[in-house]
């Protein structure tokens, strides 16, 4: 399946790295996907001078030259902001072009790799929510799975801020907003909340993400731990720098959440390691967004092409 | 209304939140806001300790939801203005809204001193609500005066009315102080505020002296009720700024009954200076972190001093309270290995 990436930034030149090494998001196989552009609006970014010399188109006309070129392309990785995306999510639409949206404007629905990739293939845009959002909605629904119910799931999610960039800085409420309904739509949770940091240690901190789960009395607490275990397992398969910091704990309240008072929270301390790809491996906030992405992408490019052979 | 030298902003009701683990009932805040509006104290800020949306559980929830705290402070209040924090990332431009509704004039929009650039929004949308918006630059020591400077100007062209630093750690002396509000002071047009924490015991002091630099907005807290070991107490402040000349404003007397006989009884602690909150100053460690530390100390047996000192070795900044969590666990499993003898370290 022919693709571009639009946005040249951080996330977008992180995504262009991976698709241009020619392995699926696994590492495994090879990648249904060619890359053919990476586009900008900035012709003096780094990222277009970084494609032009991939052998790769790098053109500088954003938007309109996805539009111009709908015939050559069956899927645009949008890695700009939610205000571009917002505004041209239909037209994408219109020129039968496959949209996976990188940006928090939650427009289709919504996907985390790990927990419902198979769910939206046929979708003709499917939303990644944010990078905390793909690092945190997996722990939360391994909760979820382990208990009767999940009144409240929190979590916090912070970042170097050099890895930070304008789109994030600019959109730091959907990005919360976004991150939030993904713990309650795909995690499973009741209520939720989400909290971004920016660190600016130097050296730069790697991602961090917390999740917090409120327990129901009867709770299993080793079910719980288990399944959390399992899933740090399952996201490793297309994120291998994720992992849990520490053990997961269950701490004793009572806590009074939104969702009701529980007697128990489970804590979940996440770091996400990057590749390197494109930034060094503090940047895990962006190899969990572009793996996603990727193993998406790849899965919607196999179910077409299945779809397509057997008509 | 006089003219005073300075305009004071109580923060009782949202710093002092953290000392009480953002347990405020409403009859408190109406006792706290007619006290300060007697007082003639300017403005009262009201919210969770850590902002707007800061009920959760990194940060503790709140006991009563903080927007029925700030309606009933908005009716009881007659001339000082009320105030809200909110720390974009935590709490959302949406919330700026709805507290407005409620009667909120001041929105002071709260950032790591060198994250300005996350403002824009909440500043914009503060303005576009007719709102007074004070940019609010936290844990001020962790950057230069030139780097202030620089964050200081992106807040001004967000549209910031008044601009603070915050000494979120209590870590600054009298000359730190001096050097980043002189800065300030000479390359920002708009006013400059100081708020003081008393880890080091310099509250009052640095108070001061940023007036004497030209400060212009000073903070307090009644009886220094606040993160760490507390703020400056509004009452201490109000009573040296007259034995200075400096026309405050408000009655000194009145802030001295408000912190005598409404805000002690409900501390569950007086705010001093021990071990654990000197540390905080001594080792620039964001303020609210003490009462989560010492609540994880116990839980991991771990001693309270080591995780803040580990804390302040990671540079974490405000917010990141669930890496008091990380370091108690990783400290619990050092103290264990050392104790089988399997520390090769």
């Amino acid at each position: 399946m022919r693709c571009a990436i639009l946005g040249s930034g951080n996330i977008g030149t992180d995504l262009m790295m991976k698709l241009m090494k020619g392995t699926d998001a696994s590492g495994s196989g090879s990648t249904p996907l060619e890359l053919v552009a990476l586009v900008g609006i900035d012709p003096k970014s780094d990222g277009l001078a970084r494609a032009r010399k991939l052998g790769i188109d790098g053109p500088h006309e954003g938007p309109d030259w996805i539009l111009e070129h709908a015939g050559e392309i069956d899927m645009v990785f949008d890695a700009t902001s939610a205000y571009v995306h917002k505004a041209q999510a239909q037209n994408y639409e219109d020129a039968g072009i496959i949209a996976v949206d990188l940006t928090p404007a939650a427009i289709g629905p919504k996907v985390i790799a790990a927990v419902n990739l198979t769910e939206h293939l046929d979708a003709p845009n499917v939303n990644m929510v944010t990078c905390g959002g793909q690092a945190t909605t997996p722990m939360v629904y391994a909760v979820r799975r382990a208990v009767s119910d999940l009144p409240y799931a929190e979590m916090v999610s912070t970042v170097s801020s050099r890895s930070a960039g304008p789109g994030t800085r600019q959109n730091i409420d959907e990005f919360t907003k976004t991150t939030s309904t993904a713990l309650r739509e795909i995690g499973g949770a009741s209520t939720s909340k989400a909290i971004i940091i920016l660190n600016p240690a130097e050296p730069p901190i790697m991602m961090r993400n917390t999740v917090f789960a409120g327990l129901p009395e009867g709770t299993d607490h080793d079910a719980v731990l288990e399944s959390i275990y399992q899933m740090e397992a399952d996201v490793q398969k297309y994120v291998p720098g994720y992992r849990l910091k520490n053990p997961p704990v269950i701490e004793e309240g009572p806590y009074d959440t939104p969702g009701g008072v529980v007697p128990h929270r489970a804590v979940v301390l996440l770091q996400v390691e990057g590749a390197g790809d494109y930034l060094p491996p503090y940047a895990g906030n962006l190899d969990i967004m572009t793996a996603a992405a990727q193993r998406i992408g790849e899965a919607i490019a196999q179910h077409r092409a299945t779809s397509k052979a057997g008509v | 209304m006089t003219t005073t030298d300075y305009r004071l902003i109580d923060s009782t009701l949202r710093d002092g939140s953290h000392a009480i683990s953002h347990q405020y009932y409403t009859d408190d805040v109406v006792r706290i806001v007619k006290g300060l509006d007697n007082a003639g104290v300017q403005v009262i800020e009201i919210a969770h300790g850590d902002g707007i949306g800061g009920s959760s559980f990194n940060y503790g929830f709140s006991a009563v939801p903080e927007k029925e705290l700030i309606a009933r402070a908005c009716e009881v209040t007659t001339n000082a203005k009320i105030a809200c924090l909110l720390l974009p990332g935590i709490g959302l431009a949406d919330d700026l809204r709805e507290v407005k509704e409620l009667g909120v004039e001041v929105a002071r929009i709260a950032v790591h001193c060198t994250e300005a650039d996350i403002t824009e929004q909440h500043i914009k949308v503060a303005k576009s609500l007719g709102m007074e918006a004070i940019g609010f630059l936290m844990m001020a020591h962790m950057n230069s005066p030139e780097g202030l400077v620089e964050q200081a100007r992106l807040l001004q062209s967000y549209g910031a009315d008044t601009i603070y630093i915050a000494d979120s750690a209590g870590a600054m002396t009298v000359d730190d102080v001096r050097r980043r509000v002189n800065a300030l002071v000479e390359n920002i047009e708009v006013p400059i505020g100081v708020h003081a924490h008393n880890n080091l015991s310099m509250a009052v002091a640095n108070s001061i002296a940023a007036y004497e630099e030209g400060a212009r907005n000073l903070d307090g807290t009644s009886a220094g009720l606040g993160a760490g070991a507390g703020n400056c107490p509004t009452e201490i402040l109000a009573a040296v700024s007259t034995k200075y000349g400096i026309e405050t404003g408000v009655d000194p007397l009145a802030l001295m009954d408000l912190a005598e006989e409404v805000v002690r009884p409900l501390m569950p602690r007086q705010q001093v200076i021990d071990r654990a909150g000197l540390i905080l100053g001594y080792a620039g460690v964001y303020g609210s972190f003490l009462l989560h530390a010492e609540r994880a100390a116990e839980r991991y047996g771990v001693p309270q001093s080591e995780i803040l000192l580990e804390l302040g070795r990671r540079q974490v900044v405000g917010g990141q309270e669930d890496m008091i969590i990380d370091v108690a666990l990783e400290l619990a499993a050092k103290h264990a290995a050392a104790e089988t003898g399997e520390d090769s370290a």
